[in-house]
């Protein structure tokens, strides 16, 4: 019965659309986080999506996986404050490369696939309900 | 007898599958929705059903193996109710390579959903006329 893989297909999506929002939510808490445990500012985690076919026989299913979660190789931001401990000999500090507004963005497109993969879920679920109550009188 | 009636329903039983597959090809579209170089599939739903019919009536479809005797082989080229699936023309081409429009699949995903509910509603009233054949008055 085809319409259950509607199922795995928008489970994928929505385990995806999640990691993605737990690595923005990652970024957003850590925008301000100057060191870490490697002594280097925070990186922005970005997650890279794969598509990947669910049955080697079924061309047409395909679902949503995690490739990657890559680190922002962009250079750290770098902010004048002589009076903080970590300041270099110039009083500049390296704040996280983390900006803000794109991952403002990224959340609410990862929540509005989240909400579109959950209603997907919800016609495929009446369809079958249907069907299931075909013959019946 | 039983064959009359597996025929009866046969049509009917085809569109449902080709329209559960459909469902599973937009699903798998708007599920890679986020996926960068993902191609939005489809295929023809009125071809598909046409082919399925034909094979239902026994005429041939596609390349075969010349038979000289009984006992050879048939090779199968497909089954009866697989559909060609073929990629979406791009409206509005992003730069990541993905070719998912979102107004287009949900739209499709909608219509196919309604055209599936009206499919299991022709195949109820279908049963009901051939009960209500049967009965006895």
């Amino acid at each position: 019965m085809s319409l259950f893989r509607v199922f795995d297909i928008a489970g994928s999506a929505m385990t995806a659309q999640s990691i993605r929002l737990n690595a923005t939510a990652s970024n957003m808490a850590n925008a301000e986080s100057a060191t870490s445990s490697t002594g280097q500012p925070y990186r922005a985690k970005q997650v890279v999506f794969a598509a990947t076919q669910l049955n080697a026989n079924q061309p047409q299913a395909v679902g949503v996986q995690v490739a990657a979660v890559s680190e922002d190789q962009a250079p750290p931001r770098l902010v004048y404050d002589p009076k903080n401990p970590l300041a270099d000999g110039n009083g500049y500090i390296a704040m996280p490369n983390v900006n803000v507004v794109e991952e403002m963005t990224n959340m609410i497109s990862a929540s509005r696939s989240y909400q579109t993969n959950a209603d997907m879920m919800n016609t495929a679920k009446t369809l079958l309900q249907r069907t299931l109550q075909l013959g019946q009188a | 007898m039983l064959s009359s009636l597996n025929n009866y329903f046969a049509s009917n039983e085809a569109a449902l599958k080709l329209r559960a597959t459909r469902q599973e090809v937009i699903a798998s579209n708007i599920a890679n929705a986020d996926t960068p170089g993902y191609k939005a599939r489809d295929f023809d739903f009125g071809e598909a059903f046409g082919k399925a019919l034909d094979a239902q009536k026994g005429i041939k479809q596609g390349m075969s193996l010349a038979r000289t005797d009984d006992r050879h082989l048939s090779a199968k080229t497909g089954g009866a109710l697989e559909a060609d699936l073929l990629y979406r023309n791009d409206v509005q081409p992003s730069i990541d390579g993905n070719t998912v429009d979102m107004n287009i699949e949900m739209s499709n995903f909608t219509d196919n959903a309604i055209r599936y509910q009206a499919s299991l509603t022709f195949m109820q009233k279908r049963i009901e006329g051939m009960r209500a054949a049967l009965q006895s008055q």
